[in-house]
């Protein structure tokens, strides 16, 4: 079977679909430009830092910020953002503040998640963007179940569930699509298909054409979209949320992208995959493109960008100092607390006996 | 007061919280219009309608995931697994997702939910349809697990659960669901998570116990009072297994200086070798006698042979001579 990919522009940013151009004011494009801009520079320090050793860890969406940006500009703040460990631009497009961003990364005193979470799980109530597991498509089940729950209080929140092309080859996956059109629940399942499962290609994940197609098995829309037109992924969630709050249901949508570094800090791609690849994809890059299109639009001018390059370049400076000046650890208690709602005694008592032996030993070293 | 078996308590638990808070929703495999397969969900479909008592696709992976999504919005899911045999598939988004959730996110996002689930052999239900996984889920920090072993407590263990601030395990003891039965009060009550309680008094041995097997253990202690040489056992059911109470376990201990521990479960990393553990780093030297543990063998549960599997008042009387002739 054929699907069309969805596209509003070309690689050169002009505008190919006039009927599905997002009808944004110059300062809604321009909040969707520098959000790109600013993650894909965030993910540019992180890996410095990493590579410095001030890191320990990070997972970086170069290529891919389309895919998660174009959702939340589509989105409201009360619609749900599941994300993987990739789409925390989503959680910086609703507001999530920088600071916070790297005090998770550090897991020190004012990491929001207490220090319990390696880097990029981020977790951020007050925008709606659900905390993130590594297991790999693990909280699919839980958009749809959100999606479930709007629905049956009548309310027209949707939810959101972001995911790689590896992910769909988990059971929750399919199992979630599944309830997902059972129950007609206004879910937004989004297949990041960035070619790549650490190394292993899409073509092992699945002989099928299509990723989007897999919808059709479980009573969905499928949708193939061009992940790297931030105005396609726009549109595209756009149109799924609305079906959703309309009672409609779930949408699977297949956004086709590309991982252009590596899975993570600790991984090279050089060993498992052709240097070309990542460099073919380099000309569709989606920064240039939707930039492209804005100046053709008159919506943007270099020094505006030039500036804007300025202020993220401070502001991530401001976040690094800040989170390096915040104490390393969380106080010890934390690590006993939010197990419950309320420690219980045996936990209580292993709290005691850590407090003794540290008292006696002194405090470990290593961070 | 109206007298109930198990399943008629937890209906009615179930029943009256879906009056009071319009939050529980109740979904799983046969639930609606039959009922469920053990008819603990009777009349609920009825009563509250498709929406609050959902019959889902066959697949526990997705009642558990979707259930935690539910609770993340605000909901309050009770979920059924027909079988705690069938748990297996949704024990990665158990152990992984909603036992961790308050943890994880630093206490934004809590997923109180109760996983009601049938438990125990005993019913010619073979392999998968008799096991004791109490002690795979009491292993998972972030989960209580709740198992009562008479009508009066599985209703008022059910209410105290939905209402917790935490995911709650509750599991049911199939073989007495219809069997045990007691007058149950009429209304709204709730019985705290985390207190044991003392359904014999004795000094001789203390055992411990929950679901079915505290009945066994009763039947022992009657025919242990009518042997030549009487047992006077304490029987305490333990009725919540995480957080357990311990205080009421080391009281007893104290009084009596002997223990056995049952429970139909495979021994080896059973719960009773938790207790066992605790006791002795707690109160060795008020001990008369090593503690004992009578239970299910570590072996898959058998068909046909499960009444030499299961532990019965005769097992339960031979390890109450050793303790007390150590």
């Amino acid at each position: 079977m054929k699907l069309e990919v969805i596209r509003v522009i070309d690689d050169d940013g002009k505008v190919i679909h006039p009927e599905r151009e997002p009808r944004l004011t110059g300062d809604a494009h321009r909040k969707v430009l520098h959000a790109l801009i600013r993650i894909r520079m965030v993910d540019e320090r992180m890996l410095r830092l990493q590579r410095q050793g001030r890191l320990g860890f990070y997972v970086s969406t170069t290529g891919e910020e389309a895919t998660h940006i174009g959702a939340a500009a589509a989105l409201r703040v009360s619609d749900w953002f599941y994300s993987a460990y990739r789409e925390v631009g989503a959680a910086l497009y609703r507001g999530y503040a920088l600071r916070t961003f790297m005090c998770q990364l550090f897991g020190n005193a004012e990491d929001p998640v207490k220090g319990r979470q390696m880097p990029v799980h981020h977790s951020v109530r007050d925008l709606n963007f659900v905390t993130v597991a590594s297991p790999v498509a693990t909280q699919i089940p839980h958009a749809v179940g959100t999606a479930w729950a709007a629905k049956l209080q009548r309310k027209d929140d949707v939810a959101v569930a972001f995911f790689g092309d590896g992910g769909t080859s988990t059971p929750i996956f399919h199992t979630s699509c599944l309830f997902a059109g059972v129950f007609k629940v206004p879910a937004i399942i989004v297949c990041r298909n960035n070619g790549w499962a650490i190394s292993v290609p899409r073509s092992v994940q699945t002989v099928t054409p299509t990723f989007a197609q897999k919808a059709i098995a479980y009573g969905l829309p499928g949708v193939l979209v061009d992940g790297n037109d931030v105005l396609a992924m726009i549109h595209t969630v756009a149109e799924a949320a609305a079906r959703g709050r309309r009672g409609e249901g779930a949408t699977l949508i297949e956004a086709r992208t590309y991982r252009r570094g590596a899975h993570s800090s600790s991984d090279d791609p050089s060993v498992y995959r052709d240097a070309d690849e990542p460099r073919e994809w380099e000309t569709r890059d989606p920064i240039d493109r939707y930039r492209k299109y804005l100046t053709h639009k008159g919506e943007l001018t270099a020094d505006v960008e030039a500036r804007w390059r300025h202020e993220i370049t401070e502001e991530i400076t401001d976040a690094i100092r800040y989170a390096e000046s915040v104490p390393p650890k969380p106080p010890l208690r934390t690590m006993f607390e939010d197990v419950y709602a309320e420690v219980p005694w045996h936990l209580e008592e292993q709290f005691h006996e850590l407090e003794e032996h540290l008292r006696r030993h002194g405090a470990k070293s290593g961070h | 007061m109206p007298e109930m078996n198990i399943i008629q308590a937890v209906n009615d638990a179930l029943r009256i919280e879906m009056r009071r808070d319009p939050r529980v929703v109740v979904l799983g495999e046969d639930v609606g219009r039959f009922g469920g397969v053990f008819r603990a969900t009777t009349g609920l479909y009825e009563e509250f309608g498709g929406e609050r008592c959902i019959d889902t696709p066959l697949a526990e992976s997705g009642i558990v995931g979707t259930a935690i999504g539910m609770a993340l919005y605000g909901l309050r899911p009770v979920p059924e697994i027909q079988f705690a045999d069938f748990i297996y598939p949704a024990y990665d988004q158990i152990v992984n997702e909603l036992a961790k959730m308050r943890y994880r996110s630093g206490g934004q996002y809590p997923a109180p939910l109760v996983i009601r689930t049938p438990v125990g052999g005993g019913i010619k239900g073979g392999h998968y349809h008799s096991q004791s996984p109490e002690a795979l889920f009491i292993h998972v920090p972030g989960l209580k697990v709740v198992i009562p072993s008479n009508p009066i407590d599985a209703k008022g263990l059910l209410l105290a659960s939905i209402r917790d601030e935490d995911p709650v395990i509750f599991m049911e003891p199939k073989r007495v669901y219809r069997a045990a039965r007691g007058d149950v009060p009429e209304g709204d009550y709730t019985i705290p998570i985390g207190e044991a309680k003392i359904v014999r008094e004795g000094r001789q041995v203390t055992i411990l116990a929950w679901g079915a097997m505290v009945h066994t253990c009763l039947e022992a202690a009657e025919k242990a009072s009518t042997l030549d040489g009487r047992y006077d056992l304490e029987i305490i059911d333990l009725r919540t297994l995480l957080p357990f109470d311990v205080d009421a376990i080391l009281t007893s201990v104290k009084k009596t200086g002997r223990v056995v521990i049952v429970h139909e479960a495979p021994r080896t990393c059973g719960f009773g070798a938790e207790l066992a553990a605790t006791i002795q780093e707690r109160a060795l030297l008020q001990l008369q006698a090593p503690i004992l543990r009578v239970t299910g063998f570590d072996t898959p549960f058998p068909y046909t042979l499960e009444h030499e599997y299961l532990p019965d008042a005769n097992r339960i009387l031979d390890a109450v001579a050793r303790v007390v002739n150590f």
